[in-house]
């Protein structure tokens, strides 16, 4: 079996806690959580969780029905290889000097990215995307220096009219 | 007094009331005093314990004796954190229990406050679930939620994190029944497709073998085990924590399986076409060597916890649910069985290698056993610590009822026994003696606890399994790394008879096997609270059978071998 990137999706109860329960299931078995999103739902009282997390899959899988066990969890649910849409943002603080600001610029017009800060010397890129995406802006950027850059992890979210 | 507003430890007592707690365990502290206050208005007897390890064991053998919730009331900081281990075993063996546990004042916490200590922190990984409450208005609905969680489903500890401030100040929110556990499922009935194809799979088989677990003693399904063994005349093993979910002298029974099981019912894992898991969750004390284990048999896992579903091995069918219920959806579903010569085999296998012992040399500790079963006529109460004298308990002594019997098996804590049957005495309405078997390892980690017993002269036959060893560590270093004995000899310890004596509890001692009988039956005809046997044993016996950790379970070893092993590559 080869490890890859499984995004999973939970809806939990929104109290003190909850995000401790389920990061002690992943490094229970020393598991590395990849990326984390938190937020409140509509409803205030639960909160919606994205993880992703690599490693061997049916150790995954055994995993999602221990969240799922967790008396705060009501559903843990894996949405690897599902239809759903799947998007992270990021910005990429990057220095380049006036006469290199062109070629930074035609670069973030063809990702579709925005620069949200501009100095002098340095511009933050707002990129918003699939995960792809955005390690392709990264890569291409390197060419100039890469200052630093932080990823907001990626949401999920079933196509269609179901519920994630 | 009408309109009397009740401060939150006064609701936190009048909670247990409502739940039907009448013993709690426990052990005072600052930050508990206003709970202990509380707790002198009303008629719950609390048991004062001399360790808070004690304290929550007494709680998991009282909850595994009466099937109800057993409830520890503990101080904070230390007095938290000596509850970890008993919170671990019972999470381990699945006992419900409620560890009540003071902490300091609500502006105190995180500011390493006297006695503070990040106690739901800490026992996050070790608990059911948690609360740390900061809002006094909260208790009725938390008190009603942490019951309602430890003894429902799979059960487990629950523990309260009780800041000082919340307990002594005011409660107004009225006492409720409702629940906010939007999470929390509970599965009872499996789906009728599976029970379905379970029924088909053992329609097909000729060597059926039901595989018994703690689950089906939780859930109270014993006759309904009996039912289907019966029905399709199909033999019955048990794991050590199932040991009375079906009658060890039932002739379909063939006794424990696995590790220290008996040869019959390892024999029968090998040989059957079918092993159906009732409540058990295919622990590596019983499998094995996992990938060799029954191999080309189907497998079938009632489990209520739908998390076991996979976790050790893929099953052939899956049925989710409370062990009863399914088994009483599968009845009707199932017949007779063409297993007439299947039965005769596994029958002929208890003939030929039946469980033996030495009888030449000292004491022998089976010999203690298997007295003791034969004098009560099996109708006892019993606990045991960890090591060989539990393996031996297991395999000598009659278990015949459900929960007769209260071991530590999942978490194999030492210092369990004792306080455990002090909690069974508490809750035992069987009319039974409580017999306790302990090493002389074990026995020491929770000695203290003879006060307890003395204080409320509990009838427990204290048995002190003395070989002046940590027996199995012993055996494991004598077998697979060559002899070397490594800090396994309990040179120093007591007399623990003039132990007991020190705190008023008669004690007899045996030496010789030739008196085994005449004393154990003195200490059996004992009427006026504990007595403590001190078994002066055998310093070097082994446990056998004996299938290595992480071995096939064709590696079994039935006696003495001859030559050095090989050192085993499963866990402990």
């Amino acid at each position: 079996m080869i490890d890859k990137a499984h995004s999973i999706s939970l809806l939990v109860a929104n109290r003190p806690g909850v995000l401790v329960r389920i990061a002690l299931v992943f490094s229970r078995r020393g598991y590395n959580i990849d990326s984390l999103v938190v937020s409140p739902t509509l409803d205030p009282n639960f909160s919606r969780m994205n993880i992703i997390a690599h490693g061997n899959p049916e150790i995954l899988m055994q995993i999602i029905k221990q969240l799922e066990k967790l008396v705060d969890v009501v559903q843990a649910k894996d949405h690897t290889d599902t239809n759903a849409v799947e998007k992270e943002l990021a910005l990429i603080k990057v220095r380049c000097s006036p006469d290199q600001r062109t070629e930074v610029l035609q670069l973030c017009d063809h990702f579709k990215a925005h620069t949200v800060d501009m100095t002098e010397k340095s511009m933050i890129i707002q990129i918003t995307g699939s995960s792809d995406k955005v390690d392709n802006l990264k890569s291409l950027l390197q060419k100039f220096e890469i200052v630093e850059y932080i990823r907001t992890g990626k949401v999920i979210m079933l196509r269609g009219e179901d519920k994630t | 007094m009408a309109n009397k507003t009740l401060s939150g430890a006064e609701v936190i007592i009048e909670c247990l009331k409502r739940e039907g707690v009448d013993t709690i365990f426990g052990y005072p502290g600052g930050s508990a005093i206003p709970m202990f206050d509380a707790i002198l208005d009303s008629n719950i007897k609390v048991v004062l314990t001399r360790h808070e390890q004690g304290a929550t064991h007494m709680a998991d053998g009282y909850a595994r004796q009466t099937g109800k919730v057993g409830v520890a009331l503990v101080t904070s900081g230390p007095g938290a954190t000596n509850t970890f281990t008993g919170i671990y075993t019972a999470l381990m063996d699945s006992s419900p229990i409620v560890v009540l546990a003071a902490q300091t004042t609500t502006p105190n916490l995180g500011k390493d406050a006297f006695q503070e200590c990040d106690t739901s922190g800490m026992t996050f990984a070790a608990v059911k679930h948690s609360y740390l409450v900061k809002n006094s208005n909260d208790l009725p609905r938390i008190m009603k939620e942490a019951f309602h969680i430890a003894r429902s489903g799979r059960p487990g500890p629950v523990l309260i994190d009780l800041p000082k401030d919340v307990t002594a100040g005011p409660c107004t929110a009225p006492f409720t029944d409702k629940m906010d556990l939007p999470g929390y499922k509970i599965p009872t009935h499996a789906p009728i497709q599976a029970v379905e194809k379970a029924a088909e799979f053992l329609k097909k088989s000729k060597k059926p073998l039901l595989l018994v677990g703690h689950g089906a003693m939780i859930s109270g399904a014993s006759r309904q085990v009996r039912e289907l063994a019966e029905k399709l005349n199909a033999p019955v093993c048990c794991t050590m924590l199932g040991l009375g979910a079906f009658p060890t002298d039932h002739e379909l029974s063939l006794g424990m399986l696995g590790m220290h099981g008996t040869v019959y019912a390892n024999k029968a894992v090998l040989d059957c076409d079918l092993i159906f898991s009732i409540g058990s969750r295919w622990d590596d004390r019983i499998t094995g060597k996992l990938d060799v284990f029954c191999k080309d048999a189907v497998k079938m896992h009632l489990d209520i916890d739908p998390a076991e579903e996979g976790k050790v091995l893929q099953p052939d069918v899956f049925l989710c649910g409370d062990a009863k219920l399914v088994l009483e959806q599968l009845l009707p579903m199932v017949n007779k069985l063409d297993t007439a010569d299947w039965v005769k085999t596994c029958q002929s296998w208890k003939k030929k290698f039946p469980l033996t012992y030495p009888k030449q040399g000292g004491l022998r500790m089976q010999h203690v056993i298997a007295t003791a079963s034969k004098l009560t006529g099996g109708k006892a109460i019993v606990t045991t610590d960890v090591g060989q004298h539990q393996m031996w308990v297991a395999q000598f002594f009659d278990i015949n009822y459900p929960r007769q019997l209260h071991s530590s098996g999942g978490a194999g804590t030492m210092g369990f026994g004792f306080p455990a049957a002090i909690g069974a005495s508490f809750g035992n309405e069987t009319g039974w003696p409580v017999l306790s078997f302990s090493g002389d390892g074990g026995f020491q980690m929770t000695e203290a606890e003879l006060a307890t017993a003395a204080i409320h002269k509990l009838p427990i036959k204290i048995f002190v399994m003395d070989n002046k060893y940590l027996g199995m560590v012993r055996q494991w270093q004598e077998l697979f790394y060559e002899h070397r004995y490594s800090s396994v000899d309990m040179q120093g310890n007591p007399d623990f008879v003039k132990l007991a004596e020190a705190y008023g509890i008669p004690g007899l001692r045996i030496k010789r096997a030739a008196d085994a009988e005449r004393v154990i039956q003195k200490a059996l005809e004992y009427k006026d609270g504990p007595i403590l046997i001190h078994c002066e044993c055998e310093k070097e016996d082994n446990v056998f059978p004996m299938i290595p950790a992480g071995a096939p379970i064709t590696s079994m070893i039935v006696e003495q071998p001859k030559a050095q092993l090989e050192k085993p590559t499963g866990s402990t």
